[in-house]
């Protein structure tokens, strides 16, 4: 060999003889580690294996409550009795050496007995075999939830050849309130599959001992809030599984309790508003009431807390937490009614005329219009050359019309004219201004955000032009655009705080147990949307006011023993097309072609409390059938209301 | 007995290590019977890995070094591809994504780069002369850190850990520096010392200037999980008991009740050792202990006996990061390391790393026996 590579040699010889004397070292270092535990502290450990078994059990946080502003309470936890099987301690009941098809065998017997003491289907058996098959070792597996005190009875007397089973209390969460703000707060159900899938290992653990979890609304959006942290117990069993002695206990930390901007007995009464009332014909035809489809949502333009959140028809919460039965879940599911669907956040709806007041005041701060222009309507609009003639709700016309006398009329021709000078995207902009066709960012899951079109969206999704005729029929908020009732409350909040915009908020207060601490919640500040000079707040709210007062106002039937000042603004949204020299008649239209039915309107007008939107689907027209409905909820609200109160107090 | 080693040496079978891994692999089928429930086919399952291993370790025995520097490459670019083609379109189990299905066979790509990692550095070192310059240093860095990430990502931190390992190891012994060497000595074993001597609140209140709550708190569960009690804590709790009541002589074979009355999880694969230790006690720990000590021994003496740089550093590096598996898992059961899913080698159950192993003394055997072939 040469003497460089001798050397190299010399070198590598040196580093393996250092590797192989680290290795000895560190095979002392385990040895040393198991005589540590096989010599020093061999008592410790053989009296924890001998004798007692350290288990550990879980003790999961009781979940947080719910209440509304008053405190009453929408969302509480109540004590069921369940029972769950110790599959290993089942599987070998003697604690003796039993092999793979013997622990089989135990733990079908025992299933066999319980299943003819309690009359347990073959799909509750399937089902326990189904989960114990994905739970831990050592975890007890529920069998059957919400037993009857008789169930309790003969378990107990039984105890001693059901070795294995165990009756256990639960805390189950249950909605007194029942279908009233079942969509606001939601529900909770059985963790699934999917659920335990998504978890990270951190949660994995926090939801060791829970079983149910937030699945819509207020219950899924604050989960981790309601939630709390979970607790546990170290304890020592003997060899048939009693517990000996608790080692340690760790209490679990209760859910933060929350307190929502909802007024349930407002609530309740919107809720109401939805019942159809049943003629003598129809009872005696033994014809099912239905509520009204539609959503109602109302707010304090103030804070922007939600007083009412409506989706008709609605539910039964409780239903989801006891486990439902296939019949009902398909009448949940019903192509039609679709009761599950929250309407107020996820339904789309085209705005109709309901957003003439902000085109109009678009109109104003484009400069493109002033309070004095005129325009005239013969009762239809025709763009340039085109014969297509643009019709107006009015077959024969309004006549000359200023922006106040075409928003309280609701004329369409002057709409078509302003909008056709603004253009699409300055108007589309404008209106998204006020949370129109955008998120609000509710704290609730689900919401969708809607559609304001403008000229670049039309070109990426559907890959064409925009039309000129487009842009007028937008004027009247139909065409493309499509909103949520609840950013049509939020925007009718905003006008009627002239521009100061408080974006909507489910929950005002969250308490916590750990510091004994509450935190409000407040609405995020978004800038406000100005104007060149007030007054043009006011005149617009003037316009909307002689809706209700004036002697054409599209719902001036509401001004009948009004007590307070109300601003509002009618709108019918086409479900179907008419044709060019056909005329919409309602009583030749099915119920489901009919138009959806809209108002917005906030009061009272020089101090505002509530801001309310309302849609009907079907329901024909704004003025008739959905500003009556918002009517008697704000007479209610801010007439009615204390007095309600003090009855029940009585 | 001269006629005898000439035939081993004509087979090119080491026969001092393979005696060592063959006693290996019984006692791990002995325990493996007690561990599994005495059942029989979970024990004849893996006697059939572990042949199949053997017929691998033969055929890779056979091959020489020039065929081994020429195939490397490409099998480390393939393992490359394999380890993203896992990451795009890999099989989930088990909550991480490690498989990779090609239709008749579904298999680990990270346990092929176990040892396709230390061929590809000792081959990039030994193309040009030792010690290595820092920009060929910097290359070999990266031919580590490549697989560490994409391994990392599935996740499965313990597997990139020990190939990143078995990568490191042919670094050290290709003569890098002696003053860096016992820098990034003293700094590992400072990290061991610190993790042994310093209580885990002081760990946390300094980590907890470097990283944010939440991976902090994962951090700090890796460190000590017997701080979640619920999850990996439980697995080290019930450990710790099993192997301390075993004592010096172990409750016998069959014998162990925390393995048996199934408080022990995870008792056939990752957690075996606590199973073997309850039933044998420290002696029978011992007697295990020598024999990976000895494997681990005849390892390096073969490296120090090979032919080139190359050979040398292939073979030290296999030794080496056997001997990390064995440290590594017995330190995680007995509870002085942190949990890191690594499995006993020759004695937990599971296919994959069985004939992984195998394959790597195959290499070993086939460097050693090229020498043997050259100066006789």
């Amino acid at each position: 060999m040469l003497p460089s590579s001798n050397k190299k040699h010399q070198d590598f010889k040196l580093r393996i003889i250092i590797a192989g004397l680290l290795v000895v070292i560190f095979i002392g270092i385990l040895i040393g580690r198991l005589f540590y535990l096989e010599v020093v502290q061999i008592e410790h450990f053989t009296t924890l294996s001998k004798n007692n078994w350290l288990k550990i059990v879980p003790i999961p946080p009781p979940r947080g409550l719910i209440f509304d502003r008053h405190g009453v309470p929408l969302a509480e936890n109540k004590i069921a009795y369940s029972l769950e099987i110790q599959p290993e301690q089942a599987e070998n009941p003697q604690q003796e050496r039993s092999t793979r098809t013997e622990r089989a065998e135990n733990l079908d017997r025992l299933l066999k007995r319980l299943q003819t003491l309690l009359n347990l289907s073959d799909k509750e058996i399937a089902r326990f075999k189904k989960a114990r098959a994905r739970s831990q070792r050592f975890k007890p597996v529920i069998l059957k939830t919400q037993l009857t005190e008789d169930e309790i009875a003969i378990i107990s007397v039984r105890s001693y050849e059901l070795i294995g089973a165990k009756v256990t209390p639960i805390l189950m969460r249950e909605y007194p309130m029942g279908t009233v703000g079942a969509h606001a707060i939601g529900y909770v159900g059985r963790i699934n599959e999917d659920e335990l899938q998504n978890f990270d290992e951190t949660q994995e653990a926090q939801y060791e001992g829970t079983q149910f979890i937030g699945k819509t609304g207020i219950e899924k959006y604050y989960e981790s809030q309601l939630h709390g942290k979970v607790g546990y117990q170290e304890i020592e069993t003997n060899v048939s599984g009693k517990t000996m002695r608790t080692v340690k206990q760790i209490e679990p930390i209760a859910g933060d309790n929350l307190y929502l901007n909802l007024d349930i007995v407002l609530q309740k009464k919107a809720e109401e508003l939805f019942d159809q009332e049943l003629t003598e014909e129809e009872k005696q035809l033994g014809i099912e009431a239905k509520p009204e489809k539609g959503a109602l949502v109302a707010i304090d333009p103030t804070t922007g807390g939600v007083l009412a959140l409506v989706s008709s028809p609605g539910y039964d919460p409780n239903l989801f937490v006891k486990g439902i039965d296939t019949e009902t879940y398909q009448e949940l599911n019903d192509e039609k009614e679709r009761p599950l669907y929250n309407r107020a956040i996820t339904g789309l709806y085209p705005p109709g005329s309901t957003i003439k007041p902000l085109v109009g005041l678009a109109g104003l701060e484009h400069d493109v219009r002033t309070i004095h222009d005129k325009t005239y309507c013969p009762g239809w609009y025709t763009l340039g050359e085109n014969p297509h003639k643009y019709r107006d709700w009015k077959h024969e016309g309004h006549g000359s019309m200023t922006l106040h006398d075409a928003i309280e009329e609701s004329c369409d021709v002057y709409f078509y004219d302003l909008a056709n000078d603004l253009g699409i995207d300055y108007l589309s902009t404008y209106l998204k201004r006020f949370t129109l066709g955008e998120r609000t960012g509710i704290d609730m899951t689900g919401e969708v955000g809607g559609l304001v079109p403008t000229k670049e969206w039309k070109r990426k999704r559907h890959k064409v032009p925009w039309y000129p005729g487009e842009t007028l029929i937008a004027g009247i908020g139909q065409g493309y655009m499509l909103v949520t009732p609840l950013q049509l409350a939020t925007s009718t909040a905003t006008l009627s705080m002239k521009g100061e915009i408080h974006l909507p908020r489910m929950v005002f207060m969250q308490e916590s147990k750990v510091d004994n601490l509450t935190k409000t919640i407040s609405s995020q500040a978004k800038t406000r949307v100005d104007v060149k000079y007030p007054e043009y707040w006011d005149y617009i709210i003037s316009a909307m006011e002689a809706v209700i007062i004036g002697g054409n106002g599209t719902a001036n039937k509401l001004s009948d023993g009004l007590k307070y000042r109300l601003a509002g603004k009618t709108g019918t949204a086409q479900v179907v097309q008419i044709k060019q020299n056909q005329r919409y008649d309602i009583t030749t239209l099915e119920k489901e072609f009919q138009d959806h039915a809209l108002f917005v309107a906030f009061a009272p007008v020089d101090d505002p409390k509530i801001a309310i939107a309302v849609v009907v689907e079907n329901g024909g027209s704004g003025g008739r059938t959905a500003a009556p409905y918002a009517k008697e909820l704000i007479d209610f609200y801010l007439e009615d209301r204390l007095d309600y109160v003090y009855e029940e107090i009585k | 007995m001269q006629i005898n080693q000439h035939f081993f040496q004509r087979l090119h079978l080491d026969i001092p290590l393979l005696v060592g891994l063959m006693l290996l692999c019984g006692l791990g089928l002995v325990i493996l019977y007690s561990a599994g429930g005495k059942e029989s086919d979970i024990v004849i399952r893996q006697a059939t890995r572990m042949l199949l291993g053997f017929i691998i370790l033969f055929a890779l025995a056979q091959l020489n070094v020039n065929q081994l520097l020429y195939i490397t490459p490409w099998l480390y670019g393939i393992g490359v591809l394999l380890l993203i083609g896992v990451i795009l379109f890999g099989k989930k189990a088990m909550g991480a994504q490690r498989w990779l299905d090609l239709g008749f066979v579904r298999f680990q790509p990270s346990e092929i780069m176990k040892i396709v990692e230390p061929l590809m550095v000792a081959w990039y070192l030994s193309q040009h002369p030792l010690p290595p310059s820092y920009g060929r240093l910097g290359v070999a860095m990266l031919l580590i850190l490549v697989p560490f990430f994409l391994i990392a990502k599935q996740p499965d931190l313990g597997t990139a850990l020990l190939v990143a390992a078995s990568g490191t190891f042919v670094v050290l012994l290709s003569g890098l520096n002696w003053k860096l060497l016992t820098g990034i000595g003293s700094v590992g074993l400072g990290g061991l010392i610190a993790l042994w001597t310093v209580p885990p609140d002081k760990i946390q209140a300094v980590l907890s200037h470097i990283l944010h709550g939440y991976q902090l708190k994962r951090v700090m569960i890796f460190l000590n999980p017997e701080s979640e009690p619920l999850k990996a804590g439980y697995h080290i709790i019930q450990s710790k008991i099993a192997i301390g009541s075993g004592g010096i002589y172990g409750k016998g074979w069959l014998n162990g009740t925390q393995s048996h009355l199934e408080f022990l999880p995870e008792r056939t694969t990752d957690f075996i050792f606590a199973v073997f230790s309850e039933e044998f006690g420290l002696l029978g720990s011992l007697v295990l202990l020598t024999l990976y000590l000895f494997v681990i021994s005849r390892s390096l003496y073969l490296a120090v006996y090979a032919h080139s740089a190359f050979e040398q550093m292939v073979a030290g590096a296999l030794g080496l990061t056997f001997f990390v598996y064995v440290f590594v898992n017995i330190g995680m059961v007995t509870g002085a390391l942190p949990v890191v899913g690594v499995p006993l080698p020759l004695i937990s159950y599971g296919g994959t790393a069985v004939v992984t192993l195998f394959a790597g003394f195959g290499i070993l055997m086939a460097l050693h026996a090229h020498r043997k072939y050259l100066f006789s």
